[in-house]
């Protein structure tokens, strides 16, 4: 078995490590975004933007996954105290969270396709789509990785191994709240409003 | 039937290659592999290659396998190299080359992007995987697993890139891809997305690697190795990993947008639908100039080991280096633009971009004069590295000065896209890269086998480089200003085929260079017992060179106290004996096969979405996911050497 000390050391590594991760899907996401910049014009006489954004319905999208952030926070620190029932219910309620977040973008998405708005359509909607799916793929594989982490805990209960991995989830978590307040910022209010 | 149809997605028969060029590279590719599957079975090593490299987890062996795909790779790159010379010596005015303009074309974008991701690529993340773990004085990289799974993504690429050859074609667009030639529109065909997903899934594992080393830099230097105590190597693997992590995420969407309009019909870089060609050029140079330097840098770092070895003498200006490469990691990323002078950025902008050029040469500048000063007054031994060395000061210096003219907008409309260009991208990346990999192989190569390679054949090898390489080349600068565009495949003036048959005879010189080197290794691997090496063999600086040859699976039995830059030097000349006298357990990962299975899962998904089998690529990702789900729930990840049996392995060698 390693010792303390070298599992903090590995430990720092894997978060340094994932950091990092992070910062490149900051840059895959950067580029994304750029690419939307650009392309924002390229609507090919189709609609635009003001057409068919509802910034009101992006807030709400907006609220539910800042409130799947809090709740994902709540329970890390839960799980740092050591209170395996509220980290677990907490988690639960992040992922239901998320899942609804989810559900709420392919509902618009399905909603744009059937007006005739597909991501093939125009080089607009092409970044559009691509750049919101993006997040949302990022999302699901969030999702998958909760529900790993929720089976860790309730098998294993709060280990400092799993903590560790929580500690990266909500790392992760909270990461893409933050590329969404962006697409929200970007996408929606200027691209919604002008 | 129908059903049956669709499962195959959109393979055919009339897909098989129909050209006795590509009929006959169809055939000898599986017999090769086949005859080294036979060759493995006959004698019975498959067990010894499963343990020992392909389930490895330690850097070193990853390394070799690395530097062992990148060396085939050199020699599949080098045949196309042939094919085009060819070509171009034969099909002037009425004549007709033997190859049809689309194979020539594939197989200029085969040799370009081969050279690049796979051998480049390849030969760089060997030579750190082998000699920055052990320069750092540790055990390992920061995260073994995920190294392994970083190389084994490396070869799915390599195996679709080359699997293009017997089924489907390959990309006929260049090494880049430019739209809108590569769109949906003009290249239907599996070609294009065999480069896509070859290069995706390749880059990706780059991408891995470069986050792995960073963090090994960062987090697992020995004690006492501050950063300014590091060897240079190190520095510029550091910088390098900056530029990848920077700068490859930018590929992977870049190609994912060219992916999505050429399987889902989206208009990103179509000339139609509001779509923007010049974006992607642009998208793809601001990750295509920074590759340049994350190749050429770690060369930079080995040749600045080479020459203080070589020279018995400190490299002359570290810290200056240390400025030239964090300096170089900026510039590279705002120097893009020079690539596409004449695509209507206007003169403002070309002169912002010119003028970034041309300030990147006093960095590298800078580079030279240190290796120079170093050697100056230093008892210089020209063995093999420094041989390399030598060739590579006068052809990388060269081609930079070709390139500073480049930079130049006004020069560079004049001979943009003509071989000219051509000329000058071969001088700086075989005079940088390729020579200075070689030069990495032949030093460290004892580190990995425990033997030297035979060096009167190294140095035949690096003397047929140079004169190959200047026979190859020169002409081609000559026809560049004589207004001969790249890529071309027939031409009318027969002013120009003397200079193309010189540049072809080049190439063959270079053939020969290249069969020297494999010569050399299965030569001295035949003689290995005479040539066995101990521990130092070059009088060596830092610290690899402190451990015995080949280096134990764990490195170092005693993790090294650093005091110095050139730590082992430094204990040498002042006899500070090593003496060790306690052991403690040490921990090793387990050998793991999920990075092969990652790989080969990534391949699969890759070929699914070439041919449009998408229930084959689904399965595929969900079992990367659930791979790598399983895989975070297992305990036990490494085994445990006991301060004993360190003891006894320690007292064997």
């Amino acid at each position: 078995m390693s010792t303390l000390h070298e599992t903090q050391l590995a430990n720092q590594k894997t978060e340094l490590g994932f950091w990092l991760y992070l910062m490149t899907d900051l840059m895959l996401f950067a580029s994304l975004f750029a690419a939307f910049m650009v392309l924002r014009v390229g609507t090919n006489g189709g609609s635009s933007g003001v057409d068919i954004f509802n910034p009101q319905y992006a807030l709400l999208e907006t609220f539910v996954l800042l409130a799947s952030s809090l709740s994902c926070g709540i329970a890390l620190i839960s799980a740092r105290f050591g209170k395996l029932k509220p980290a677990v219910i907490y988690l639960v309620i992040t992922m239901l969270l998320g899942a609804s977040f989810l559900f709420l973008e392919i509902r618009e998405f399905a909603l744009l396709v059937l007006e005739g708005n597909s991501a093939a359509s125009s080089a607009f909607l092409s970044a559009f789509f691509t750049l919101v799916a993006t997040h949302g793929l990022h999302i699901l594989i969030g999702l998958v990785w909760a529900g790993a982490l929720l089976y860790s805990i309730t098998k294993k209960g709060l280990q400092p191994r799993v903590l560790h991995k929580f500690g990266l989830f909500a790392l992760f978590w909270h990461f893409l709240d933050i590329v969404w307040i962006f697409i929200f910022s970007v996408v929606y209010l200027i691209g919604g409003l002008s | 039937m129908e059903l049956f149809a669709n499962l195959l997605g959109r393979m055919s028969l009339e897909y098989f290659p129909k050209e006795p060029a590509t009929i006959g590279a169809a055939i000898g590719m599986p017999l090769a592999v086949f005859g080294v599957v036979g060759l493995l079975t006959y004698f019975k090593k498959w067990r010894w290659l499963w343990d020992n490299y392909l389930t490895s987890l330690d850097a070193k062996k990853i390394g070799v396998m690395y530097i062992a795909v990148g060396l085939i790779m050199l020699i599949r790159g080098l045949a196309d190299t042939l094919m085009l010379r060819l070509q171009t010596a034969v099909a002037v005015g009425d004549q007709a080359g033997p190859f049809s303009t689309d194979t020539f074309q594939q197989v200029f974008t085969a040799h370009g992007t081969i050279m690049i991701f796979f051998v480049a690529m390849g030969l760089m993340f060997g030579l750190i995987n082998v000699a920055l773990p052990l320069m750092l004085g540790t055990r390992d990289v920061a995260f073994p697993l995920l190294n392994s799974i970083s190389f084994w993504l490396f070869a799915a690429g390599m195996i679709l890139i080359n699997f293009s050859l017997i089924y489907g074609g390959f990309s006929n667009g260049g090494w880049l891809g430019y739209p809108p030639l590569t769109e949906l529109q003009y290249n239907p065909g599996p070609g294009v997305d065999y480069w896509i997903w070859s290069l995706q899934i390749a880059g990706v594992g780059s991408l891995l690697s470069g986050i792995n080393f960073f963090v090994t830099i960062i987090k697992n230097r020995a004690p006492g190795m501050t950063f300014m105590k590091m060897p240079i190597f190190a520095w510029s693997v550091l910088v390098t990993t900056v530029l990848i992590m920077l700068a490859f995420p930018i590929l992977t969407a870049t190609l994912a947008m060219l992916s999505l309009d050429r399987t889902l019909g989206m208009h990103f870089f179509t000339s139609l639908a509001g779509g923007n060609p010049m974006m992607y050029i642009n998208l793809i140079w601001a990750w295509g100039h920074p590759e340049v330097y994350i190749l050429v840098l770690p060369a930079f770092g080995i040749f600045s080991e080479i020459v203080a070895t070589f020279s018995r003498k400190a490299l002359f200006g570290y810290k200056s280096m240390v400025i030239a490469l964090c300096a170089i990691m900026v510039l590279s990323f705002i120097v893009w633009q020079h690539h596409f002078f004449t695509m209507g950025a206007g003169a403002n902008v070309n002169a912002f971009f010119g003028i970034m050029t041309m300030i990147i040469a006093i960095p590298t500048g800078v580079k030279i004069f240190n290796w120079l000063f170093t050697m100056y007054r230093g008892k210089i031994l020209f063995a093999s590295p420094m041989w390399w060395f030598m060739t590579f000061v006068v052809t990388f210096t060269l081609g930079g000065v070709t390139g500073v003219l480049m930079a130049v907008p006004a020069i560079d409309y004049q001979v943009h896209n003509t071989l000219f260009l051509v000329a000058h991208f071969h001088n700086v990346i075989i005079g940088g890269v390729v020579f200075g990999y070689l030069a990495g192989v032949a030093y460290w190569f004892p580190k990995m086998f425990g033997f030297t390679l035979i060096e009167r054949l190294g140095k035949l090898s690096a003397a047929l480089w140079q004169l190959g390489f200047i026979l190859a080349f020169m002409p081609l600068y000559a026809l560049g200003l004589m207004g001969a565009v790249r890529r071309l495949d027939h031409y009318t003036d027969p002013a120009w085929t003397p200079f193309f048959i010189v540049s072809g005879i080049g190439v063959v010189i270079i053939c020969g260079g290249v069969f020297v080197l494999v010569l050399q290794i299965a030569l001295s691997i035949w003689k290995r017992k005479s040539l066995k090496a101990g521990g130092d063999p070059w009088n060596g600086r830092t610290l690899e060179w402190s451990v015995p040859s080949p280096a134990p699976s764990y490195n170092f039995a005693v993790i090294p106290h650093v005091s110095e830059r050139d730590e082992w030097w430094h204990r040498k000349q002042h006899k500070l004996a090593h003496a060790i006298d306690h052991y403690q357990d040490i921990m090793l990962p387990k050998n793991s096969s999920i990075g092969l299975i990652i790989g080969g899962l990534a391949g699969i998904a890759g070929f699914g979405i070439i041919w449009h089998i998408w229930w084959l690529s689904a399965i595929a990702v969900v079992a990367i996911i659930s791979t790598v789900i399983i895989r975070s729930n297992v305990e036990e990840t490494e085994f445990t050497i006991t301060a004993a049996e360190l003891k006894n392995a320690e007292a064997k060698l």
